[in-house]
């Protein structure tokens, strides 16, 4: 029997046909994607990275569900000209709590991997209403809807439970006091506050958006870009550990 | 009439759907009420209302119907065009949508004012609007449509099923809805070309279920002794679709009674899963399943077979295996592990090899029938659409090399990859199928105006060259400009001043899109006044040539 009369054993039999199309694509995904989830190297040991605080996750949110994904990238490449213009190349151990990742495909906009802590507030608040009274040649839209909208904050512990079901380290004492962390990290003058930044160490208490009153959605937004990027301390970084 | 009622009885599925549905009408009453956003609300709303309909429906066509229909008339089978003639006008319809938002999204970039500041109109809302609408809706209902129409006629059985395809058909679109209000009430789940939420998701899983039991009890029913090759593809792109939706989609709701949820994959993991999904949703939505329609049609419309039975054969395994591997592709340069991506380099560059293979098996059929390509434009579109996957999956291996994706990845060049692939191949053997499809099923003669298919060719087809033409020149500019060093060693060029260089060639893509969408207008009217006006084709007594 020659070779493609052997084939006819697939297009005679359906179920024979189905099985054989599943082997044939199973291989790839497995031999790719499979290794990721138990070879060590695959992410960095590296300090300082911690789960969002409830209000950066709230911006972070707010993030994904305004598709800023879809023209910002948040992943430095080590290419001299990135490295040079938006810092140093991104980690996997920096997104590694990340549910869903946000790296993008497409820089219609400037990444934002390291964004935090580049601008004031008041730009990022100022530059989100509306983009062009700070860059006049930007295509960005304008949000100005976020500062005037107040921040749904009713279920913020069964958000971070959700995230620990997943796999995020979320502690017990965390998920307790998430619905007053949210509140504290834009009030410096609130009783929580420090109790908050032991928690989250590095996390920032501001009153982002300059608003007084109960936490807007530009508040949880700008808390999250000000974050991004700042939890690693490069200066310590051991390149050669992580060597792969 | 009253025996025949008195003696007829409700079909297992015409009694189990009705009660399902009103159970879940039920359900998404109370789960409306109790829900936590409002998007929430309004698609449980929207379930509810059409789970209500869907029983009134169902109940309706058993009051009104006679005895099912037959599987064969006069020896020869009954074919189900219904569901196909949904499917075909959904295609239509989502398709004008569809590059009517692109459309709007590409002025977006050009003019922002075009935002307007509100969240539903935004481009990061639209956008995603724009690729579900035009991969999954006009792609989906193209597929679906040729789909049930090809493996009946190559099996020569009617569709299995009773009400089971219109429920693909139906619940598919349905999927859409919830999908695409979802995306500009801000529901996502932030993974591109996989953004509906779980309760969507979920949803899909049901319709794909159902499609591929009805897709595969045909097939096994079938009259004839193999499965012609346009089915294996099909059966792939059905198979493999089901694998990725699963695989790169299993997330863990907040709250049952609200719409957001977390992906149970995180960070590089979920990046791997992602760009898996991303390049085979392309690889078996946006391949497999259109080889599927150029293995048919193209031989159909020709009157050719299809060149070679054993390429086919080399090209279907070969695509299929090295395809699922190129995901990495998109992750050059990233936190990926390096071996990985180089992983995907290779057989992204291997998979050029099938690729060409199947073009050529398409190219080829048209042997000793070239002279056709001058007087049916018909032929002539779905020829060129394969010129452009010839195009688009050489292209595609060369970006897929690391140095060259260096420059080319975060920039306008793949944007202008995508869409010579998604408007000239997919777009293109989409309006080829459907300019033969229509006529067929709705029994007329031809369709009502050739010269107006020609129109609708060149008009498209200048549209995609200014498209990628723009792309390309922006792309390799803002890739060159990111990259370019002073004299002393600075960079030459501020991000912003990049931003301000692609303005007049965003202005020539939207004039490309705007082309395109004429283009469809035309072949929608076209379509239409074939159905109203056209001639009907009288049968002729002869029994059918098997199609192969």
């Amino acid at each position: 029997m020659s070779f493609w009369q052997r084939h006819q054993v697939f297009e005679k039999n359906s179920i024979i046909l189905v099985i054989g199309i599943l082997l044939v694509i199973a291989i790839g995904g497995l031999v790719e994607i499979t290794p990721l989830f138990y070879l060590k190297s695959t992410i960095e040991a590296v300090d300082g990275v911690r789960p969002y605080t409830p209000l950066e996750l709230a911006g972070r949110n707010i993030y994904v569900r305004e598709g800023c994904y879809l023209c910002h990238s948040q992943m430095v490449r080590p290419l001299r000209d990135e490295v040079e213009r938006y810092g140093h190349f991104s980690l996997a151990a920096e997104s590694m709590y990340d549910h869903p990742f946000q790296w993008g495909s497409k820089r219609t906009g400037p990444d934002l991997a390291r964004v935090g802590n580049k601008y004031s507030d008041d730009w990022h608040v100022t530059h989100l209403t509306n983009p062009r009274a700070i860059v006049p040649q930007s295509i960005m839209p304008g949000y100005p809807f976020l500062r005037e909208t107040e921040l749904n904050a009713d279920n913020v512990a069964d958000h971070l439970k959700t995230l620990r079901a997943v796999g995020v380290p979320y502690t017990e004492d965390q998920i307790a006091n998430a619905a007053a962390d949210l509140k504290a990290q834009v009030d410096p003058d609130n009783a929580g506050a420090e109790a908050l930044t032991k928690r989250y160490p590095k996390a920032v208490v501001r009153n982002f958006d300059g608003k007084a009153g109960a936490p807007t959605e530009m508040d949880a937004l700008v808390a999250y870009l000000q974050m991004l990027g700042t939890l690693v301390d490069f200066k310590i970084y051991n390149e050669k550990a992580n060597l792969r | 009439m009253s025996a025949s009622s008195s003696t007829k009885s409700m079909t297992i599925g015409e009694s189990g759907l009705s009660l399902i549905f009103a159970v879940t009408a039920f359900l998404c009453v109370f789960a409306a009420a109790k829900a936590l956003d409002t998007a929430f609300a309004f698609h449980a709303s929207l379930a509810a209302a059409a789970s209500a309909a869907s029983v009134f429906f169902i109940l309706n066509r058993y009051f009104e119907r006679g005895d099912l229909p037959p599987q064969e008339i006069n020896g020869r089978p009954n074919y189900n065009l219904g569901p196909i003639k949904f499917s075909s006008f959904m295609a239509m319809f989502w398709g004008i949508a569809g590059f009517a938002v692109g459309l709007i999204i590409a002025s977006q970039l050009a003019w922002p004012a075009l935002n307007f500041d509100l969240p539903w109109t935004s481009f990061g809302r639209l956008r995603p609007l724009h690729t579900s609408a035009v991969i999954f809706a006009f792609g989906g209902n193209v597929l679906l449509a040729t789909s049930f129409y090809v493996v009946q006629r190559t099996c020569r059985v009617r569709l299995a099923g009773d009400l089971a395809p219109w429920f693909v058909v139906v619940g598919y679109n349905f999927f859409i809805l919830i999908a695409g209000t979802g995306y500009l009430l801000g529901v996502t789940e932030g993974k591109e070309y996989a953004e509906p939420e779980w309760y969507s998701d979920l949803w899909l899983t049901i319709v794909w279920v159902v499609y591929l039991l009805v897709f595969l009890t045909t097939v096994i029913k079938r009259k004839e002794p193999h499965i012609f090759v346009a089915n294996w593809f099909y059966l792939a792109f059905i198979v493999t679709i089901a694998v990725l939706h699963l695989g790169n989609n299993p997330a863990l709701p907040v709250s049952f009674f609200g719409s957001k949820s977390y992906i149970a994959w995180g960070g590089v993991q979920d990046a791997m899963f992602q760009w898996w999904y991303g390049h085979n949703a392309v690889g078996f939505f946006l391949t497999a399943g259109f080889l599927a329609i150029m293995y048919y049609f193209i031989p159909k419309r020709a009157e050719r077979p299809v060149y070679s039975y054993r390429l086919s054969i080399i090209h279907f395994w070969a695509l299929i295996f090295l395809y699922i591997w190129a995901g990495p592709h998109h992750l050059h340069y990233t936190a990926l592990p390096d071996w990985t991506q180089t992983l995907g380099m290779t057989f992204s560059i291997m998979l050029w090899m099938p690729s060409w293979g199947g073009m050529i098996n398409g190219l080829m059929t048209l042997s000793g029938a070239w002279d056709k390509l001058r007087t049916d434009p018909v032929l002539r579109m779905l020829v060129v659409s394969v010129a452009f996957y010839g195009m688009s999956t050489f292209e595609g291996p060369m970006m897929s090399i690391k140095v060259v994706n260096s420059l080319s990845h975060y920039t306008d060049w793949t944007i202008g990859h995508v869409h010579s692939g998604a408007l000239g191949w997919v777009g293109f053997v989409s309006f080829g199928a459907l300019y033969c499809l229509v006529p067929w099923i709705w029994n007329r003669k031809g369709l009502y105006s050739l010269k107006l298919v020609n129109w609708h060719f060149w008009t498209a087809t200048l549209g995609i060259v200014l498209y990628i033409s723009a792309m390309w020149v922006s792309g390799i500019l803002q890739g060159l400009m990111w990259r370019s060093y002073t004299a002393l060693g600075f960079l030459e060029y501020s991000f912003i001043e990049t931003v301000e260089a692609m303005h007049p060639f965003y202005i020539i893509r939207a004039a490309g899109g705007a082309l395109f969408l004429i283009g469809s207008l035309i072949m929608a009217y076209n379509l239409w006044m074939t159905v109203r006006v056209g001639e009907e084709e009288v049968q002729s007594p002869v029994a059918l040539q098997p199609a192969e």
